[in-house]
């Protein structure tokens, strides 16, 4: 445990300390790099909540975190047209505003999460996954055909939205936020982890007959982990949709799903800075394969089956000799 | 006459097709200690978890200190005062010796140190991950884990089997304290004869899903013990 808290640390500040040398050195990629890994980490550490800790296996979070992009996008739009929102039955107008838009971007996901996760927390295993999978493709198909917002082309919004004080334009300060934002959602797992919800959720995890027993009710703790989870997720996906200044159904699809699942797999699912250690790893690889084969998606495959069947406590659980999951 | 505290009337309950308890009725009085006795297969384990809410009855009621919770789910029912040792065990392995005790605590007499007074070893363990614990100790656990969540009614399902003698000693001893001391309504399943008429007053005894004996401890003859208990 003392290991996998110094590598948790050494993780976090390797991710703080690229970007800042890369500000140094005038590398502006390196710093996007860094950022889409905070990001998708972030939106991992949602996933981790429900499938580490609850072990329930979504495959539909892209919903999450497609929806908190559309939230950005479309209300960044309507900022940037001029043109409301909503005229009845009060007139919304659209935003650029950070501090409104991430509430919103969480808001929404979490709503979309307590909807899907009401229905779809009735059933196990392998239902499950299907159900989580289907009403993410609902949630893709909606946005392919609905033109008002890009259809299948997406929906570019040119720039950031407005953070008071920073120029969300300078990748640096992107970064820096996209970071506080991570380090905020991991100190909320760490301790979700060790409260009694995380426990109960575990407990749910393992036996929900021996925690009902006990007075609690498996479902509704599931259901608040699942929402947890979606909300972070849709923060993630707001951010991801400022980080590219874009957003399309691609954000929805089951790729994204099956990629978050990944990176939790890489890093070591239920461990703290699994999906940090995940993100990193994928998408150095991704950058790294990507440069020396067309098909890096097939060297990807073989290094994840590795991962898989010889560490099974991922990234986190092999470098801490700690193949048990946490 | 006081209203029974937990009361079971023309219970039926059934897995699929196969019928497992057959109109069983029995009252416990708040503060009596119960044996739930029979041999293997008998419905012992189907009437807890009947109880418990944790198996659906197929007719019958079961009030427990005047509330009808035939329909409750087992959260709701766990809520209202039940409070299970499983059989078999099992803890959150996972989970440490401390973590399983405070999942489900709710405020009352018992509390952390409480049960660690009565299971020093768990106190020394408190860190440690139920899964590495030895039988005996997780024995313990499930009992803390159970009067943690501060039961006005326990229900152990074979506390004690498969342990080793002392460890057996040092349970029965502890339930006792639990049920005898504190002066809690406890229905205790076990297999041990000897033990149980130590600590119950009264015996239930199940042939076949139905009841075949109902009364005093003392009244629990030689010749019942051979017919329905095998011993």
């Amino acid at each position: 445990m003392i290991r996998e808290r110094y590598l948790n640390l050494a993780l976090l500040a390797a991710l703080l300390a690229v970007p800042v040398l890369a500000q140094v050195q005038g590398a502006p990629f390196t710093i996007t790099l860094a950022t889409k890994i905070a990001i998708f980490a972030l939106a991992a550490v949602g996933l981790n909540l429900a499938l580490g800790l609850g072990g329930l296996v979504s495959f539909g979070h892209a919903a999450f975190f497609g929806v908190g992009g559309y939230v950005i996008g479309i209300l960044a739009s309507h900022a940037r047209n001029y043109e409301p929102f909503l005229t009845w039955p009060v007139e919304v107008a659209g935003t650029t505003q950070m501090l409104v838009l991430w509430p919103l971007a969480v808001l929404v996901a979490a709503l979309v999460a307590a909807a899907i996760g009401a229905l779809s927390l009735r059933t196990s295993g392998i239902f499950f996954i299907m159900i989580t999978l289907a009403f993410a493709q609902m949630l893709y198909y909606f946005a392919v055909s609905w033109p008002t917002y890009g259809g299948e082309d997406g929906l570019p919004f040119y720039l950031r939205g407005d953070f008071p004080g920073l120029n969300t334009m300078d990748p640096i300060s992107f970064f820096g936020l996209c970071y506080a934002l991570l380090l905020v959602a991991l100190w909320l797992f760490h301790r979700l982890h060790r409260a009694r919800f995380g426990l109960a959720l575990e407990g749910a995890r393992q036996n929900p007959e021996r925690v009902q027993a006990l007075g609690i009710r498996p479902f509704q703790v599931r259901l608040l982990a699942f929402i947890l989870s979606g909300a972070i997720t849709g923060l993630a996906g707001a951010l991801y949709a400022d980080l590219n200044r874009f957003v399309s159904p691609a954000m929805l699809g089951w790729q994204t799903s099956g990629e978050l699942i990944v990176l939790i797999i890489l890093g070591g699912v239920g461990r703290l800075c699994g999906p940090v250690a995940g993100a990193g790893l994928f998408f150095l690889l991704e950058h790294w394969l990507g440069g020396l084969s067309e098909f890096w998606q097939f060297w990807f495959g073989l290094i994840l089956l590795c991962v898989v069947l010889f560490a099974r406590g991922g990234l986190i659980g092999a470098l801490a000799k700690d193949q048990t999951h946490d | 006459m006081t209203a029974p505290f937990l009361s079971l009337r023309d219970v039926f309950a059934a897995y699929g097709p196969a019928e497992v308890l057959f109109d069983l009725s029995f009252d416990l009085a708040e503060g009596e200690i119960a044996a739930l006795m029979g041999r293997n297969g008998m419905g012992k384990t189907t009437t807890i978890r009947s109880i418990c809410r944790l198996q659906r009855l197929t007719h019958g009621a079961i009030h427990l200190d005047g509330h009808d919770i035939t329909r409750l789910d087992a959260h709701e029912a766990a809520r209202l005062g039940l409070g299970l040792v499983p059989e078999g065990r099992r803890c959150f392995a996972p989970l440490t010796v401390e973590e399983n005790l405070v999942v489900a605590a709710r405020p009352g007499h018992w509390d952390l140190a409480r049960v660690t007074d009565l299971f020093p070893r768990l106190g020394e363990r408190l860190g440690q991950r139920a899964g590495s614990l030895s039988g005996g100790e997780q024995q313990m656990l499930a009992i803390g884990r159970a009067l943690m969540t501060n039961p006005r009614l326990l229900l152990l399902d074979e506390a004690t089997e498969g342990l080793a003698p002392l460890i057996r000693q040092e349970i029965w001893a502890a339930i006792e304290a639990v049920a005898r001391g504190g002066g809690l309504t406890t229905l205790v399943v076990d297999k041990s004869l000897a033990e149980l008429r130590g600590l119950a007053s009264r015996a239930i005894v199940l042939e076949k899903g139905r009841k075949v004996f109902d009364g005093a401890m003392g009244d629990l003859t030689t010749d019942l013990c051979e017919r329905y208990l095998g011993v």
